[in-house]
């Protein structure tokens, strides 16, 4: 039988707001899945040491402070670096469309904005644990075409 | 500890990197690889690997339980605990359980948003968290936790602490993976019958009664203590403290170091252990699952159902 994917979702950076993480974390438990909450305001190294010790395969991170342009890919760049290319990693939050394409490039697999339906989330992670290109080790390439 | 190896009966084996044979996975947590330790937990967990292990028999704990209700302050009391801990030298492993949700099958481990100590750059190479969930287990904790406290000790952790689920009066599951139990109570938890009645408190090797700074908790332990003597056994410690301003923690954290085991649990140990087997053969049987949807289904009888898991080698 499968076993529940287990994914850490992490709030980067100085940014307070976490409701949208939890409805995330919810909605992922509620898939199925094994979901760890880091908490707020954590720098990149501690999400990669929580992915680390947690033993997750997808990293989800929520911004909604202006910083992910900085924070999503020094996360992903401090991924390989530790030999943790096989994780996956999307984002979402307030990441205006402009800003999306350099998260692609930096291996970032999806984006999700508000609206976006759970539904929608899982669909991606279900797609994505099936490629052999989407772990973050890849960096550019295949990406999530969201609907929101 | 004796420790042996041995791998899942079914043969799904483990499923290492490129070239990497367990060995290596091993040899890799030994010497500090938290990947390599992760993975190997993992693959315990998903039932790819199992950890066998002999007894304890030395009189210093290697695996402790850390159990009782839902919001008493478990988590913040062992942050604060591994603090003094790896201040005294110590590395310790912590297995924080979960609950999986019994309609989804998935989990919100929220456990680690509590531990500060794993954020101290000091401190945080000296201890690892990892969150469990309970999956199809009942119970507060499930038995291959116990496997996963066998790994962390054999590949050289000092101590591993189990966090169980929030757990009720009659969840006393934890005695079948644990040397000793520690049950943390809150103030204000009823009146003294509730200190009275059967369960955990009577496998418990001391009570810790948290949130000390609250109006009631001094009563409560005072409850606890008169209700622990009425026994003819020895009563086991009841300490006060309170884990958000750290009141008698550093009693607290040499007091359970130290702690021995309570003669009156012996056998209740060896009885949970025996249930959570019995479970877990259940639970591993490669048709649990099929087997269920046929009761669901009406397509097989309870009983044809139960005698099918209980023989393995169908």
């Amino acid at each position: 039988m499968d076993q529940p994917l287990r994914i850490v979702i992490a709030k980067p950076g100085l940014d307070g707001h976490d409701r949208g993480a939890k409805v995330v974390a919810r909605a992922l438990r509620d898939a199925g899945h094994e979901v760890i909450y880091t908490g707020l305001r954590r720098t990149p190294e501690q999400i990669i040491e929580t992915v680390r010790d947690e033993d997750a395969i997808l990293l989800g991170l929520s911004s909604l402070s202006g910083a992910h342009g900085h924070l999503f890919p020094r996360i992903c760049e401090t991924l390989r670096e530790h030999n943790m290319g096989d994780v996956i990693v999307f984002g979402g939050g307030i990441i205006p469309e402009d800003d999306r394409s350099p998260l692609f490039e930096a291996g970032v697999r999806a984006i999700f904005g508000p609206g976006t339906t759970s539904e929608e989330m899982v669909e991606f992670i279900a797609t994505a644990v099936q490629r052999d290109d989407a772990g973050v080790g890849h960096g550019a390439g295949w990406y999530w075409n969201p609907s929101a | 500890m004796m420790l042996a190896l041995v791998m899942a009966q079914d043969g799904t084996g483990i499923h290492p990197h490129e070239g990497e044979t367990l060995d290596d996975r091993i040899n890799a947590a030994k010497v500090g690889d938290r990947r390599a330790l992760a993975r190997l937990l993992s693959s315990i967990e998903n039932g790819e690997l199992r950890f066998s292990d002999s007894l304890n028999e030395s009189s210093d704990w290697s695996i402790l339980a850390l159990t009782g209700p839902p919001g008493v302050g478990k988590s913040c009391l062992l942050d604060r605990l591994l603090h003094e801990w790896v201040d005294n030298g110590l590395r310790i492993a912590v297995l924080a359980v979960d609950p999986s949700s019994p309609r989804s099958g998935g989990a919100l481990l929220g456990d680690r948003v509590r531990m500060s100590v794993v954020d101290n750059e000091a401190k945080k190479n000296s201890v690892y968290v990892r969150s469990v969930a309970t999956r199809k287990t009942s119970g507060s904790v499930p038995l291959v936790v116990r496997d996963m406290a066998c790994c962390l000790l054999e590949v050289g952790w000092d101590k591993v602490v189990i966090e169980t689920v929030g757990a009720g009066q009659s969840e006393v599951r934890c005695a079948a993976v644990a040397d000793r139990i520690v049950l943390v109570e809150g103030p204000a938890r009823g009146d003294g019958v509730q200190a009275e009645k059967a369960g955990l408190l009577e496998l418990a090797d001391a009570v810790i009664v948290n949130k000390s700074d609250l109006d009631g908790a001094q009563r409560h332990a005072n409850e606890l203590r008169e209700s622990l003597h009425l026994g003819s056994d020895e009563a086991p410690e009841v300490l006060l403290v309170s884990a958000l301003h750290g009141t008698g923690v550093a009693e607290a954290s040499s007091m359970l170091l130290s702690l021995k085991q309570s003669v009156r649990a012996g056998r209740a140990r060896w009885r949970e252990r025996l249930l959570s087997h019995h479970e877990r053969l259940l639970l591993e049987h490669p048709e649990f699952d099929s087997i269920l949807s046929k009761i669901e289904e009406g397509l097989m009888s309870f009983e044809d159902a139960y005698n099918q898991l209980r023989n393995q080698n169908e």
